[in-house]
């Protein structure tokens, strides 16, 4: 599927050359990492504690410079990119939403803010009709008014996609966006994000803890391992029994979910693990 | 933009009531009818003369030192993200005013004149605040026990450095350094009061204009910059604006501590937390505040004046305990 049709002519969303970076001047943390994420694609990056996916999400978002290989931005080279041009390309969807003493509306609305320039202090209705838009399609207009405090970690989440989709950009990049939620949440949320891949063909690009959230949703799967790519694919052929054992040094079994059809971990305990 | 405009109609009204006041209020007082009665007064009236040489320079100067030192407040507090930072709790005064003191033992002020003490004071003032920020952030993480003990300690050497230098100096100039050091508006010469007029009128227009990205800071600085803001260039360019609002006052009306924490506190309890607002509102919130303070200086023990650092040292130590008290907004 994924190396089939024109999309191939298309230059990809997401272009991540041999990237490697770290925090301390001697240690690398990400080694050398490549892949690529098309348009329109649902991809999600998998992996255990200490593996590099909370790097490489702050490499690609622009917090960490990269030490040495490049990243391309809908064909652009992402250190030509302003900050502003940046935030006009890719949004960014954080594990925590900040912005306590703001309304949700206030809040939503600093997505246009890199299509301002210096001199533009207040939005326009244009820009109002967007924010009003985004909150429409994440189910959270009804709340507009209310302060971000006010709300539960879900609607905080609705609201960080709310104002992501403000931004206008073709890419979303989200780094843990559900790890702090119940389950009805997590699948609202990830339903949400799913839709507006489909409906919107906006790319996405997924940093996440759950094996089988990300296996349920995605098109295509990035294993880390010790900062480098263990193997990527489709969901059933990267979330292996083996593979699973190899990266995360645990014993499961791997069934497939009977309603979707995409593959499923189960954990093992010790015992279940020797009876199997 | 309605609110914004609302808020600086309430201030100004505000502003020229105080500014009214302090025209008749003093060790001679006028009626509003003696005021419009002077405006008919020969040139040497001495009345007209109390008026215009020194109560008019004293109002203008609280109106832009306090406008000032505000200013510098709510910029310092929107990049710290903590509602206790301000050029006096940072130290950013005690360093403009090492600056300005270091000029005066090098005899800098008598080869140059005052411009150079202002000068002084602005570079003392950026040196600071620089390695305060050096010192109180690591990894993007503001550290704000070390923002402020930092900020305290260099307030202690700023004191010593002017104790030496009183310890050094002729008696007679003892009373004016002492003045200086509590702060004082009694400066008249024209020349400095236009150099801080412009030079605050000036970093608001340009602070204002980066209200926005100061507003996406409320968010923390790496969310600031995931939507698009430059924040290094940013903090660095609010930093030389904070320096020369700082120093430049520091160098002509001495060290007056806490203005810049009251009034944005007052002003984001009263109007929130949009800095499009909150800016321009809190420098003529500071300029009412410093104006009235003024008021009391002169005339609580009159005939003798108190120094106007005494009032606003009280009143926003006070405040500062309040507010830490209260505990809610001051998070690490």
């Amino acid at each position: 599927m994924r190396d089939e049709g024109y999309a191939n002519l298309e230059a990809p969303a997401l272009d991540v050359r041999s990237i490697s970076c770290g925090y301390s001047p001697r240690k690398l943390t990400l080694h050398e990492v490549s892949f690529q994420v098309r348009q329109g694609e649902f991809v999600a990056i998998i992996g255990p504690n200490g593996a590099g996916k909370t790097t490489l999400f702050r490499a690609i978002s622009g917090l960490l410079p990269l030490r040495s290989g490049s990243l391309r931005i809908n064909n652009m080279d992402a250190k030509l990119l302003s900050h502003k041009e940046r935030a006009r390309q890719l949004a960014i969807v954080n594990q925590t939403v900040e912005g306590d003493m703001l309304t949700v509306e206030e809040y939503v609305l600093m997505g246009r803010l890199p299509y301002h320039s210096q001199l533009q202090l207040f939005e326009t209705a244009e820009d109002f009709a967007i924010a009003e838009e985004s909150m429409r399609m994440t189910g959270i207009l009804a709340k507009r008014r209310r302060h971000m405090d006010r709300l539960s970690g879900g609607e905080q989440q609705l609201a960080a996609i709310a104002r992501a989709l403000t931004q206008k950009t073709g890419i979303l990049l989200l780094d843990e966006p559900t790890s702090h939620l119940d389950i009805s949440h997590q699948l609202r949320i990830l339903d949400l994000v799913k839709s507006l891949n489909a409906t919107r063909r906006l790319t996405v690009l997924l940093i996440i803890h759950d094996l089988n959230l990300a296996a349920e949703y995605s098109d295509h799967l990035i294993m880390l391992k010790g900062g480098r790519i263990f193997t990527e694919g489709s969901p059933a052929s990267v979330l292996t029994a083996d593979n699973i054992r190899e990266v995360y040094e645990a014993e499961v079994l791997v069934r497939d979910n009977p309603a979707s059809g995409r593959p499923c971990v189960f954990p093992l305990s010790g015992r279940s693990a020797e009876e199997a | 933009m309605r609110k914004l405009l609302l808020t600086l109609l309430v201030l100004l009204s505000l502003l020229v009531v105080s500014a009214l006041a302090a025209l008749c209020i003093g060790e001679i007082s006028f009626s509003p009818g003696e005021l419009l009665a002077l405006r008919d007064a020969p040139e040497d009236d001495i009345r007209l003369n109390i008026l215009m040489q020194l109560r008019v320079p004293r109002i203008l100067l609280g109106l832009i030192a306090g406008g000032a030192l505000s200013l510098a407040g709510v910029i310092l507090q929107g990049i710290f993200r903590n509602p206790l930072v301000e050029p006096y709790t940072l130290g950013i005064s005690g360093g403009a005013s090492v600056g300005v003191t270091l000029a005066i033992l090098l005899g800098l002020h008598t080869l140059y004149g005052g411009l150079a003490l202002s000068l002084a004071g602005f570079l003392g003032a950026l040196a600071t605040i620089f390695v305060v920020y050096g010192l109180g952030i690591r990894r993007g993480q503001v550290r704000i026990q070390t923002l402020l003990l930092t900020g305290v300690m260099i307030s202690f050497i700023s004191s010593s450095l002017m104790l030496l230098m009183m310890s050094l100096s002729k008696t007679e100039d003892l009373p004016g350094i002492v003045f200086w050091i509590m702060g004082s508006l009694a400066e008249t010469d024209g020349a400095l009061i236009t150099l801080l007029c412009i030079t605050s009128f000036l970093v608001l227009l340009l602070s204002f204009l980066y209200a926005p990205q100061l507003n996406a800071m409320r968010l923390g600085s790496e969310r600031a910059m995931q939507l698009g803001v430059d924040t290094d260039r940013v903090i660095k360019l609010l930093f030389v604006f904070s320096s020369l609002l700082t120093g430049i006052c520091v160098s002509i009306v001495g060290v007056i501590g806490f203005v810049g924490l009251i009034v944005p506190q007052l002003m984001r309890a009263l109007l929130g937390t949009d800095n499009r607002i909150l800016l321009p509102a809190s420098f003529f919130g500071g300029g009412i505040f410093l104006i009235i303070s003024d008021i009391v200086a002169r005339t609580i023990i009159s005939p003798n004046e108190l120094p106007i650092g005494v009032i606003t040292g009280i009143i926003g130590g006070s405040v500062f305990i309040l507010v830490m008290a209260k505990g809610k907004e001051i998070r690490n």
